[in-house]
């Protein structure tokens, strides 16, 4: 591989990423995935230099870098192939899929083959939980994938060759470029509703918004009782009202594209479909608080969505309703950069975002300050979820009252609820608030589902007897996550998948999360290895709360959900696994012991049990 | 009352505060302790331990970063926030490898001592055995990470104090670790052991070589008071 490498000095690619953002150290997102694209990955000798470069000390840098899943730190194959290892994914067959790529590339996961062509790897939700298994080929998605497919795909591969950089690429160009089977991304809106998708991909009403005094638009925005649609539930016109308030130099209008909760992909549908709705929704919200800068922060994950809304930003831009004097508006000055995510389930979370857009670890901070009032570079910042924005949109284009005649009197409007897992019609359905799970399920085509996922992992695991709550802020809450499982699936097993999901997104800045989640996990797998008793669901019970309690943030104030909810909902699941013993070790000391006696060549007397 | 003071009550007792002031360092003031790791007067609060976590108006938050505000209500002292600030210090016994009897902190570090004020002999919870690494490379200072909590103690007092940044994380979640300015180690760093960043840390990980039991362990601070002692015994009764 070191031979393919281009020539030029290698400090002199670390010089131009870091040039290319004007040496600044807060867009070291930007200039780490540049040198990241340039090098291949960020070994020793990158991180150093780009240190210096920037006159920041390197252990700085790495402790930026270490935080992101997709950023390297040595070499990898020429195509980095990251498979969805959701449990949509496991059900769809996603363990088949990696052994027939590990079987054709002769790489196991975790490596890289011999001839240092292909590095394979599990990652979490990949936001294509509607057509699982997917993966990611360098910045590429192909999705669902069958055992068969491997063959063909590592065989484009193998063709394929980006003459210009023959290094794996984040995001990938040399997987762009070769025809694989599989790579298109389905968009899958099975069901338009009344407001997002009635058709009008913008905000046909922005030029008599615009001329609406701010106060008059966040009135509006208050009186449609639009709560955020991320899942925190937040009214998005007192979020708008106080970071308005906020006396400040500049004030920000971020865009929150980093959906992570596994089994979302909605956000997918309206930024492939309607990013013109979801822009005029930023443009309005920089009219209400005066703000001349706005970012969407793309997950990395949808880095292959970056080129299509680059145009669509381009544009805006081009028909004047991005840049100076927006749609004639004279002063009124706004405009929006694409900051791409680099695999952190935790940048979902509104301050870890603004930490990572600042170019930092995507650790929460502490609050206050909230960002309505410090929030990017320490000014007032509204972050707002994308579904958010293009209901801000149709709410000003149609007015907060026919919004509000949608759903039910606490959450007003429709939702975008991405349904995935055992269902004949997975997809994005748009419904009004309300809805109860049982027709949903009808919708889908999965009337007798075993349980359903509401809201992710961070969200409920329900049963039929709860199949007729309502899909509310009030009820079941959900920033848009459904996955639903069929007869033969097993709840405790999904409760330990998704616990893992935890303890891989877990940020570690604070104690309950940090090891916590990992105590819980092993917990699980005890009860899941035949050694659990009922002193190990009294145990899981009790630490849970400390660990919901004392947490930092929603991550770890949610991560024991799946264990609660599973247990509440299903105790018999759990009471089928249990020993009737008072207690059983972790371990089983005749099987820990069996190494030892087999060299021995005699029993040992403290083996018996 | 003056327009710069702020009034609370923690557990019932009344504290006055600047305005800004965070809850925990009026407690300080006040001479009303709540237990915490990470936090450290001189340094700015971060938040990691969670162990000052108390009921603030009904909602849990940590007092290291909490301002306090007029009328809040403050609840530290009660057992549900105390079995949960024992759980949590239990987690930092078993993420690290702490081996007390040996370590040269023992009387002297707040992790050992927060466990014996909240009663905890031993953990109950499973032992990670994490693999940590020493570093030896310094002349005058020594790292071990076994029993490193996190606590970024060292990491803000090297940049904000020191202006050095010799220290930070690597990694994220229970594989977090903390890392210094060189491949090479410490003594590739422009770490002093006269620095901030040197004397901060809380448990046995960063110590400075040569001293070790200048001090009979029996006869250092926590085995004469427990943790928190001097600042309770601030409190005077003025302020009821």
């Amino acid at each position: 591989m070191a031979d393919d490498r281009n020539d030029e000095p290698y400090a002199s690619d670390v010089d131009k990423a870091v040039r290319m953002f004007g040496a600044d150290r807060t867009r070291l997102m930007d200039i780490v995935q540049e040198a990241h694209r340039r090098l291949g990955c960020l070994d020793e000798a990158a991180i150093l230099s780009i240190a210096e470069c920037l006159g920041v000390h390197a252990v700085e840098i790495k402790d930026m870098v270490s935080f992101y899943a997709f950023l390297n730190r040595e070499p990898k194959g020429r195509f980095h192939i990251r498979f969805s290892g959701t449990p949509v994914a496991l059900m769809k067959g996603a363990a088949e899929v990696v052994k027939a790529f590990a079987e054709v590339t002769g790489a196991e996961v975790g490596n890289t083959s011999a001839d240092g062509e292909f590095t394979l790897d599990w990652a979490a939700d990949l936001g294509m939980a509607d057509q699982e298994p997917s993966a990611l080929i360098n910045g590429g998605v192909v999705t669902e994938l069958t055992p068969a497919d491997a063959g063909p795909i590592i065989d484009a591969l193998r063709r394929n060759r980006d003459k210009g950089n023959s290094l794996p690429l984040f995001p990938g160009a040399d997987a762009d470029g070769a025809e694989l089977p599989q790579a298109r991304v389905a968009t899958n809106l099975v069901r338009s509703g009344p407001i997002l998708f009635r058709g009008g991909e913008c905000a046909a009403a922005l030029a008599t918004v615009l001329r609406l005094s701010p106060e008059e638009v966040i009135k509006e925005v208050t009186r449609s009782k639009l709560r955020g649609r991320g899942g925190a539930g937040f009214p998005t016109g007192l979020k708008w009202r106080l970071c308005r308030q906020s006396v400040a130099e500049k004030h920000y209008v971020v865009c929150n594209a980093d959906e992570g909760e596994p089994g979302t992909f909605k956000d997918r549908v309206l930024l492939t479909l309607a990013p013109h709705l979801v822009f005029d929704g930023m443009t309005i919200a920089a009219h209400a608080l005066g703000a001349t800068q706005g970012v969407i922060y793309l997950r990395g994950e949808y880095a292959y969505l970056h080129d299509p809304l680059s145009q669509a930003l381009k544009e805006l831009r081009d028909v004047g309703r991005l840049g100076e004097n927006i749609c004639g508006v004279r002063g009124f000055n706004f405009d929006i950069r694409i900051q791409l995510g680099a695999g952190a389930y935790i940048c979902g979370e509104e301050s870890a975002l603004i930490e990572s857009l600042e170019g930092k670890r995507g650790s929460p901070r502490d609050r206050p300050p909230f960002p309505t009032d410090r929030g990017y570079l320490g000014q007032p910042t509204a972050v707002d979820n994308v579904e958010t924005f293009a209901c801000v949109a149709r709410i000003m284009e149609h007015g907060a009252a026919f919004f509000a005649s949608f759903g039910t009197t606490e959450s007003t409007g429709v939702k975008l609820l991405s349904v995935s897992g055992d269902c004949p019609r997975p997809g994005v359905y748009e419904l009004p608030f309300g809805v109860t799970v049982n027709e949903l399920l009808d919708m889908v085509g999965a009337p007798e589902a075993k349980f359903v996922q509401v809201g992710g992992p961070s969200g409920q695991c329900i049963g039929p007897k709860d199949y007729g709550r309502r899909i509310a802020y009030e009820d079941l809450s959900t920033g848009g996550s459904i996955m639903v499982f069929g007869q033969n699936r097993d709840v405790v097993e999904t409760a330990l998948q998704f616990t893992r999901f935890f303890v891989e997104g877990s940020c570690g800045w604070c104690t309950p999360c940090r090891v916590g989640t990992t105590i819980l996990k092993q917990t699980l797998e005890k009860i899941l290895h035949g050694r659990g008793t009922l002193s190990d669901i009294a145990f899981m019970e009790g630490f849970a709360g400390t660990v919901m309690r004392s947490s930092r943030c929603g991550l770890g104030q949610t991560a024991p959900n799946p264990i609660l909810s599973t247990m509440r909902n299903f105790p018999e699941a759990y009471e089928a696994l249990l020993k009737s013993d008072e207690f059983l070790p972790r371990f089983s000391l005749s099987e820990t012991l069996r190494a030892a006696v087999e060299v021995q060549g005699r029993e040992s007397l403290a083996a018996e049990e | 009352m003056r327009q710069e003071e702020v009034i609370f009550t923690v557990d019932g007792v009344i504290v006055k505060a600047k305005t800004g002031q965070t809850i925990l360092s009026a407690c300080d003031s006040a001479g009303v302790y709540i237990p915490r790791l990470c936090h450290h007067p001189d340094l700015k609060p971060a938040g990691h331990c969670r162990l000052c976590v108390c009921n603030i108006d009904g909602r849990r938050a940590s007092a290291c970063t909490m301002p306090a505000a007029s009328g809040m209500v403050v609840i530290s002292d009660n057992d549900e926030l105390n079995d949960d600030r024992r759980a949590v210090l239990e987690m930092l016994f078993v993420e690290g490898n702490h081996f007390c009897p040996t370590c040269e902190r023992s009387g002297d570090c707040e992790l050992q001592a927060l466990a014996y004020r909240l009663g905890i002999t031993s953990p109950s919870l499973p032992y990670q055995w994490q693999r940590r690494e020493l570093d030896a490379t310094h002349p005058d200072v020594f790292i071990d990470r076994n029993t490193c909590v996190l606590c970024s103690r060292c990491i803000r007092a090297s940049r904000d104090v020191d202006g050095k940044s010799v220290f930070g994380f690597h990694g994220r979640g229970i594989g977090m670790q903390l890392n210094v300015d060189s491949n090479a180690g410490l003594s590739e760093t422009t770490l002093s052991a006269i620095d901030k960043a040197a004397e901060v840390c809380p448990v046995g990980c960063i110590v400075i070589k040569r001293t070790g039991y200048r001090t009979p362990v029996g006869k250092r601070p926590f085995d004469e008071t427990p943790i928190g002692a001097d600042i309770e015994a601030r409190r005077t009764g003025a302020t009821d």
